[in-house]
């Protein structure tokens, strides 16, 4: 029984808390990701965005999910009952466990597994079963039609990740996320050697999360914004919630695979007082910028020149890449023991 | 605990706590709003017409062969995970066999380029 406290139970609680940890902070992240998405695209079009509930519209985030949360749930009538209830909770799901190996400082992980990255990625690739579920089980024209065009476009532009994922690999010779982050302390970050794939993974990143400009899924004058058309209330909020939760997770695995994750940008006195977390939710803020300045700014892709930048530009190029950089680090002896 | 189950308890944990919060809110959605269905409300969008017919009709079959280039490629990815992390310890035999092996996919690759498998018109 002594054993079952000390070895089992304390760990778990402990685990608890820990998730907590993780988990408020995130929640609130997605909640004010929002709302900076609107304030921005409010201010990058001359208006003002949200400002009238609460001060400068902070209140904004909660008025709206407290106005979902009181909405009613509505299935469709011709609708599968389980797998439309079951799709946004697994889409929301996924988008938060894929939290548990992220780095956010030294030593600073939930589970620190040597199989990070095929984790990140397994997690990544099950987010298309919940946007598939959700278009098949409406029983609608758009959503079916939203949720094949999303599943079809996300898993194209996974095949160019995975490569883009596996060139950073051969500079580290390790999957542990951990590991990534120390080898770009050894060396310098991996965004100066890879400067190509970063911009692949970036693009590639908005493509995975259904952003804009390639927000085909949603497509409002034709699809009526896809997949989730005949959600309300709390499910419509969760798989809201999801695109957010991926978006700030898609930043943060850039950051660590390209932008040094919590290293300071320089090595000496000022920057390396600020704690690694500060640098880590600063440099995803940036990314999370830039991908709201995108949706300000360009027109949304048409299906087939979204499929062919994926299959076409991406795939050959980051397939390309990845024997050069093998054979660059062979040649120069530099792999990784 | 072993090693095995202190790495990956907290993931069990987070995923069951994950689907928890998941539950939590769209039960707290189904509890605190008044549930009135009707027939017209609960009825497919169609853009105000009734629906025709069942939505689950026939699709385009290039969604298909997405799925089918999808798998080649993301299970040659798969392939590549292994050789990337062990590369510095199987060396130029290794690194030889894996670009003979990327050869013959790219050989694939540009058959269905040609083929027009991956024209969207």
């Amino acid at each position: 029984m002594d054993e079952f406290w000390s070895g089992y139970l304390w760990p778990a609680i402990l685990i608890v808390l820990e998730i907590a940890a993780i988990l408020v902070p995130l929640l609130i992240a997605i909640a004010y990701l929002t709302y900076a998405e609107r304030k921005v695209l409010g201010a990058m079009q001359l208006r003002k965005g949200p400002n009238v509930v609460g001060p400068f519209g902070l209140l904004q985030p909660f008025a709206d999910g407290l106005k979902l949360l009181l909405k009613e749930t509505v299935v469709p009538s011709g609708a599968s009952r389980a797998a439309f209830i079951v799709a946004p909770g697994l889409t929301f799901a996924l988008a938060l466990v894929a939290w548990a190996v992220i780095p956010f400082s030294e030593g600073w992980v939930l589970a620190n597994i040597n199989v990070g990255i095929l984790y990140l990625f397994a997690i990544s690739s099950m987010g298309v079963y919940g946007i598939i579920m959700a278009g098949w089980a409406s029983n609608s024209r758009y959503a079916f039609l939203g949720g094949l065009r999303s599943a079809a476009q996300m898993v194209s532009y996974e095949v160019s990740i995975g490569f883009v994922m596996i060139s950073v690999l051969l500079c580290v010779g390790s999957l542990n996320l951990t590991d990534i982050v120390h080898a770009q302390q050894r060396s310098i970050w991996f965004v100066i050697p890879h400067l190509p794939l970063f911009v692949i993974f970036f693009v590639s990143g908005l493509a995975e999360t259904n952003r804009s400009p390639f927000d085909l899924v949603e497509a409002e004058a034709e699809l009526v914004t896809g997949y989730n058309v005949e959600y309300s209330s709390i499910p419509f909020a969760l798989f809201f919630l999801g695109e957010y939760g991926n978006m700030i997770l898609m930043s943060a695995i850039i950051t660590i695979l390209f932008l040094g994750g919590w290293l300071p940008p320089l090595r000496y006195e000022p920057f390396t007082w600020v704690p690694g977390v500060i640098w880590l939710a600063l440099k995803i803020c940036v990314l999370l910028f830039g991908m709201i300045w995108v949706r300000a700014t360009f027109p949304r892709y048409r299906y087939d020149q979204l499929m062919r930048l994926g299959w076409k530009v991406f795939l050959p190029f980051s397939l390309f890449w990845l024997v050069l950089t093998a054979g660059v680090l062979e040649a120069t002896g530099w792999v990784p023991k | 605990m072993d090693a095995m189950l202190r790495e990956y308890l907290p993931i069990l944990i987070f995923l069951v706590i994950a689907i928890g919060v998941s539950t939590a809110f769209i039960g707290g959605a189904w509890l605190a709003a008044r549930q009135r269905p009707d027939i017209e409300k609960n009825s497919p969008y169609e853009c105000g017409f009734d629906a025709f017919d069942d939505a689950r009709a026939k699709f385009e079959v290039r969604y298909y062969l997405v799925g089918i280039l999808f798998i080649i490629f993301d299970l040659e990815v798969a392939f590549l995970f292994p050789w990337a992390v062990a590369l510095g310890k199987i060396g130029m035999y290794g690194f030889w066999s894996m670009v003979l092996f990327l050869a013959v996919l790219t050989v694939g690759f540009i058959y269905e380029w040609r083929k027009g498998a991956l024209e969207w018109e």
